[in-house]
């Protein structure tokens, strides 16, 4: 990807994306299901989807917990 | 930004709880030395999750081993109370760890958006355009081509944000601030900080399709 593409990539938004409130309050039901069927998590939460795209903290929070729950299923 | 029309779909009745999950609730929602017992075994769990978490995140932070411990200790402590504060919160909708979990990573967050402050890493005066062709991956090679894009980006950002808008782009595009950090510095949420950045990002594309520099056909969803 060069600088054109991903300056398009960072400035493009999605009308789906919920929001930073609203994908942390439903990230542990996404998370349980991403973990299960990342495919299934993407069709059913098409708005937390979108947002994770977009917003680094989120993603960094939902990389946490899937780590989190994929440590979990190891104990 | 749009609200997920799943979300409500995803609530469930404390009746489809797990057997462990309903364990959960009824002794932290009891009394006595089971309680104690169940508090001290979430917290042991809210630790090992927070001291993963960060150990996760450490190698982009600026902390050391004793500060990374520090940070874990506090965020497992602070979880314990939310969990406990919001138990009848708990819709059921997940396994109640996976719930309680989720209260450490985001503790975790949180902490280290405040200890950003302590020792930034970034010079945050002034505004640091130059910066900006390396971080989107421009080639050098070719700055006659970029050139004239990142000056009407320039011009975008000067005449088409508000002041908060362009403080917000300055310090996250330009000074690569957290944005957690700067939630703290500006005294409000990460979605305050989010929305501010969603709505300039839509100003900033119009105005470079409008001018040509960005084809409306690649991602016309903005």
């Amino acid at each position: 990807m060069n600088g054109w593409d991903e300056l398009d990539r960072f400035l493009s938004t999605d009308p789906r994306d919920v929001g930073c409130e609203k994908a942390m309050d439903l990230l542990h039901v996404y998370v349980e299901l991403a973990a299960r069927d990342p495919e299934a998590a993407r069709r059913r939460h098409p708005g937390i989807t979108a947002h994770l795209r977009a917003c680094g903290p989120c993603q960094e929070d939902f990389e946490g917990l899937l780590a989190a729950v994929s440590d979990a299923i190891d104990y | 930004m749009a609200g997920d029309r799943d979300i409500g779909g995803a609530q469930a009745t404390h009746a489809s709880l797990d057997a462990e999950s309903a364990e959960w609730l009824r002794t932290l929602g009891g009394t006595g030395a089971e309680r104690e017992a169940a508090l001290e075994r979430l917290h042991a769990i809210l630790l090992r999750v927070a001291g993963n978490e960060v150990r996760r995140r450490a190698p982009r932070l600026r902390l050391s081993g004793p500060e990374l411990d520090d940070v874990a200790h506090q965020a497992a402590a602070d979880a314990l109370l939310a969990v406990t504060a919001k138990l009848d919160q708990f819709r059921g909708e997940s396994r109640f760890t996976t719930w309680a979990y989720k209260f450490a990573v985001l503790e975790v967050s949180a902490k280290l958006g405040r200890h950003f402050w302590r020792d930034p890493g970034v010079p945050l005066e002034g505004e640091d355009w130059e910066r900006l062709p390396d971080r989107f991956g421009f080639d050098p090679a070719e700055r006659s081509e970029w050139r004239d894009l990142l000056a009407a980006l320039r011009r975008a950002v000067d005449e088409e944000l508000t002041e908060r808008q362009r403080r917000i782009f300055d310090a996250i595009v330009l000074k690569g601030v957290p944005g957690d950090a700067l939630a703290v510095e500006l005294g409000t949420n990460r979605n305050a900080i989010y929305k501010a950045m969603f709505d300039a990002r839509r100003k900033l594309r119009a105005a470079l399709v409008a001018q040509g520099f960005l084809d409306i056909g690649i991602r016309g969803r903005s």
